[in-house]
């Protein structure tokens, strides 16, 4: 894996004006046509006085010190000209130098063969609607698509979280360096999609965040994805920007509808009124991404417990699974508070029942 | 002519033995009183003058000087009025002097010489059997209170003539009823009775009586999780009387108790959560005990954990901990006890809601508003419980609980620890090496804990806790071993509240 001078010296620049590039976008719309810009250009349209200094150290650029610090931040870069760069991502030609951790999973989950989606939402998102993206995120997984997402709070991390759940078929796209964390409570995530996924971004290692870089994180998302699902969103939510981005590109997109008095649901609902595919599940998704051939690979199965099962932890065990939640009512099942707390928090251990906020149990998914 | 009188201060939620003396010298007329005395004990000049007076008695046409011994003590309030009367009628031979090496007097002056009523009767009487005193006279409503001490005769006086032919060794009039073990009947405390559905919560408050342990319970608003708290009172071991003097001595001299009875139902204290740290742990520029010491041996009850104050907390921790908070103010510092079970409320989320469609919080939202909830305290509370929504067939149901028998099986697993850990002890307060000593673990529990541990689930004060924990489940079942069950039951109340243990990650 490489990348060629060039491109490398267009993440120098990026980083180099992200701070401009803050600034200018109060004035200029259109971000895609900012970036659009040659490197030159680009320093021309937000370098302001200091455009002749900004230029000699554009200029000055030393591509082997940048790729030393890179390989020290532990990411590889690869550059639009090398075979292993994203081939779905080719088609956005704003797109240069991408920077990787764990970019000998890269090949794999970027494969134009094998179906990835970008599943987002809001920040602000419901337990429900985390969920909906957790179970999203472990079925597409498992049924072998990849599941590109923006590590932020919310839909996001959820979407992560359940990809690594079902298998591990995830890329986190960052608006910062590759190599920070940022949500920094996402760190401990962060660190497992790093190890079992794929992290990148278009940002040199260590860059930190401007506001931008979201926006700008979420066109190479939806250049990632044959489709995008948005989970909920706002109206004016940076997640349809990601759903528009798609649209730009040609892809699909589709979203989880939700009650018409909620503000979580009023960015999905829109989607859907204007076209874009209603999905219920992973299911739904697999469907109109590849066709129905594909929705038998959702993998619909419990984590399966062990044999040597005592008794009453196996009376609880069917209990959660055949839907008993709140905590009260496998008592009543059991008939003993003791013994059925004590069996809960055993399966729980286990990983075979999950608990729930608010104290109720459920059956651990595959 | 010279006359000492014995009589009493407050000091903290203790008496402290105070000589009056009393000096007659001849000279112009004049009524000093010294002795480091507050501005009640100023004016305590006039309402003795008068009392005296308006009672028959002659007030000396002397110099007159008091001095309150020792005068390096603070001393505040009304209740030397008595003592200085009795030396200023003693030192004018209107009373004889030579009953006055053996009894203490105590209590407030009216304009007319009755007697009147003051705080902490009951301290007074248990600091005139330490100074080996034989009788001490209070006015008649403290002296149902004071006689609550043995040991020592209590006589209750309406007025300065009768406090004086007490003196005089006549027989006094007003006869109490003796003590006739008058407690308070713990029938008005509100029990478990009313309480419909929570089996698991009830269970958690039921090992939490047995153990002393603390607890959190956590869940949406109108759930009844003060209401069950509020009836944690009616399952906790009874006083024992030593114990019920102690807590009947601090609630007298804090003037939240009267009525001559020993408090018989342990303390149940719900400050608001505006409180601040030294209502809390106790404080001010004479420090006063606080709400922690008012719950000694009792309940301490904060509703809405997260709205409290910081820093009022975090002032908790150590003295929830030690048992015991030392109060540093200026040269003074007082130490109060603050053996108390801490009990606590809180919604999962600002909205209350967390967990359910309804709720309208954001993940950032939770965790900010569990950041509030201070890590060190939540580490210190040993049980934390999920009270769910009762479901509406849960509601019409007739309650599960009957509290007469979780009391007795409270009792009972109290009686195995005190054998154990010796008397009054409770595994809530075992320390580690007790801990060593007494919860050992097969193998298959330790490894249950071992994993919970190497999976960053329990800190390492979190570990000791689940073994106390663990320990009273088991001798709730009356088992002297700790089983593999009985760990696991211990961790299913170490859970974070919800799932966000990631966010703070």
């Amino acid at each position: 894996m490489s990348a060629c001078d060039d491109c490398l010296r267009r993440g120098f620049v990026l980083e180099l004006l992200a701070g401009r590039i803050e600034i200018a976008r109060h004035e200029r719309s259109g971000l895609r046509d900012v970036l659009a810009l040659s490197d030159e250009q680009l320093v021309k349209a937000v370098g302001g006085e200091a455009t002749r200094e900004l230029l000699g150290r554009v200029a000055g650029f030393h591509p082997d010190r940048h790729r030393a610090r890179t390989s020290a931040a532990s990411l590889s870069p690869v550059c639009r000209h090398d075979d292993l760069f994203p081939p779905r991502l080719i088609d956005d030609a704003t797109v240069h130098a991408l920077y990787v951790a764990g970019s000998e999973r890269l090949g794999a989950l970027t494969d134009p063969a094998t179906p990835a989606v970008a599943i987002v939402g809001t920040r602000r998102a419901s337990p429900d609607g985390m969920q909906t993206a957790r179970e999203l995120g472990r079925g597409l997984a498992a049924a072998g698509v990849t599941v590109v997402s923006g590590m932020a709070l919310g839909i996001d991390a959820a979407a992560h979280e359940g990809a690594l759940e079902g298998g591990g078929r995830t890329i986190a796209v960052l608006g910062c360096g590759a190599d920070v964390a940022y949500p920094r409570s996402k760190a401990a995530l962060h660190r497992r999609i790093a190890a079992q996924g794929v992290v990148l971004s278009e940002m040199p290692a260590g860059a930190t965040v401007h506001r931008w870089g979201f926006p700008a994180r979420n066109r190479i998302i939806a250049g990632l994805a044959h489709a995008t699902v948005v989970v909920e969103a706002a109206q004016k939510s940076g997640s349809l920007i990601t759903a528009d981005f798609a649209l730009e590109l040609g892809r699909d997109v589709l979203a989880v509808p939700g009650s018409v008095r909620s503000w979580r649901a009023d960015g999905t609902n829109s989607v859907i009124r204007d076209g874009g595919t209603l999905v219920r599940d992973a299911r739904d998704v697999l469907d109109a991404v590849v066709g129905p051939q594909m929705a038998g690979h959702v993998v619909e199965a419990f984590v399966s417990p062990p044999d040597d099962l005592e008794p009453e932890v196996a009376a609880m065990l069917e209990a959660v699974e055949g839907g008993v939640r709140r905590t009260d009512e496998l008592i009543a099942v059991s008939g003993d508070t003791y013994r059925a707390l004590s069996a809960l928090a055993e399966l729980e251990m286990m990983g075979l029942v999950r608990g729930l906020q608010g104290g109720g149990y459920e059956r651990t998914r595959l | 002519m010279l006359a000492r009188v014995t009589t009493f201060a407050i000091d903290g939620v203790r008496s402290r033995p105070i000589t009056v003396e009393v000096d007659l010298h001849a000279g112009l007329p004049a009524f000093t009183i010294v002795g480091l005395g507050d501005q009640a004990v100023r004016e305590s000049r006039e309402r003795v003058r008068t009392a005296i007076q308006n009672s028959g008695f002659a007030f000396p046409q002397n110099r007159v000087t008091v001095n309150l011994a020792p005068a390096d003590l603070r001393k505040r309030g009304p209740g030397f009025d008595m003592a200085i009367a009795v030396g200023i009628l003693a030192a004018s031979g209107q009373v004889p002097i030579d009953l006055l090496d053996r009894i203490a007097v105590y209590g407030e002056l009216a304009l007319g010489g009755e007697l009147r009523g003051v705080r902490g009767a009951l301290a007074v009487a248990e600091g005139t059997r330490e100074s080996g005193l034989d009788a001490l006279i209070v006015p008649n409503e403290c002296a149902r209170e004071a006689m609550l001490i043995g040991g020592i005769a209590v006589h209750g006086a309406s007025d300065m003539r009768e406090m004086a032919s007490v003196l005089a060794g006549e027989p006094t009039s007003s006869s109490l009823p003796p003590l006739a073990a008058a407690r308070a009947k713990a029938r008005e405390v509100p029990d478990l009775g009313d309480v419909r559905g929570q089996v698991q919560a009830v269970y958690a408050l039921t090992t939490a009586a047995a153990g002393g342990h603390s607890l959190l319970l956590s869940g949406p608003p109108g759930t009844g999780k003060t209401m069950l708290a509020r009836r944690l009172p009616a399952i906790l071991p009874p006083l024992t009387t030593n114990e019920a003097i102690e807590v009947t001595r601090i609630h007298s001299i804090a003037g939240l108790h009267s009525g001559g009875q020993l408090m018989a139902v342990r303390p149940f204290r719900a400050p608001h959560h505006t409180i601040s740290a030294s209502g809390l742990v106790g404080g001010g520029s004479t420090p006063a005990p606080g709400e922690a010491t008012l719950a000694h041996l009792g309940v301490l009850f904060l509703d809405e954990l997260a709205e409290f104050a910081r820093p009022a907390l975090e002032a908790l921790r150590q003295p929830l901990e030690d048992g015991r908070v030392a109060i540093v103010r200026g040269q003074r510092s007082a130490l109060y006890p603050t053996l108390t079970m801490l009990v606590a409320s809180t919604n999962p989320c600002p909205c209350g809601y967390a967990g359910q469609p309804r709720c309208r919080c954001g993940e950032a939202d939770i965790a900010r508003y569990q950041r509030r909830l201070s890590g060190p305290l939540l580490d210190r509370i040993d049980l934390q419980v999920p009270v769910e929504r009762p479901t509406a067939a849960e509601l019409v149901e007739p309650s599960p609980h009957d509290t007469d028998a979780i009391r007795a099986q409270v009792l009972q697993a109290r009686e195995r620890q005190c054998a154990r850990l010796g008397d009054g002890a409770c595994n809530g307060r075992m320390s580690t090496a007790e801990l060593r000593r007494h919860v050992r673990l097969d193998s298959a529990s330790d490894a249950v804990l071992h994993k919970s541990y190497a999976e960053g689930r329990l800190s390492p004060r979190g570990h000791a806790r689940v073994l106390r924990v663990a320990r009273t489940i088991a001798d709730l079942r009356g088992d002297d071993r700790v089983a593999k069950s009985d760990v696991f039951a211990a961790i299913r109340f170490r859970q974070e509240i919800g799932e966000t243990a990631e966010v703070a990650a």
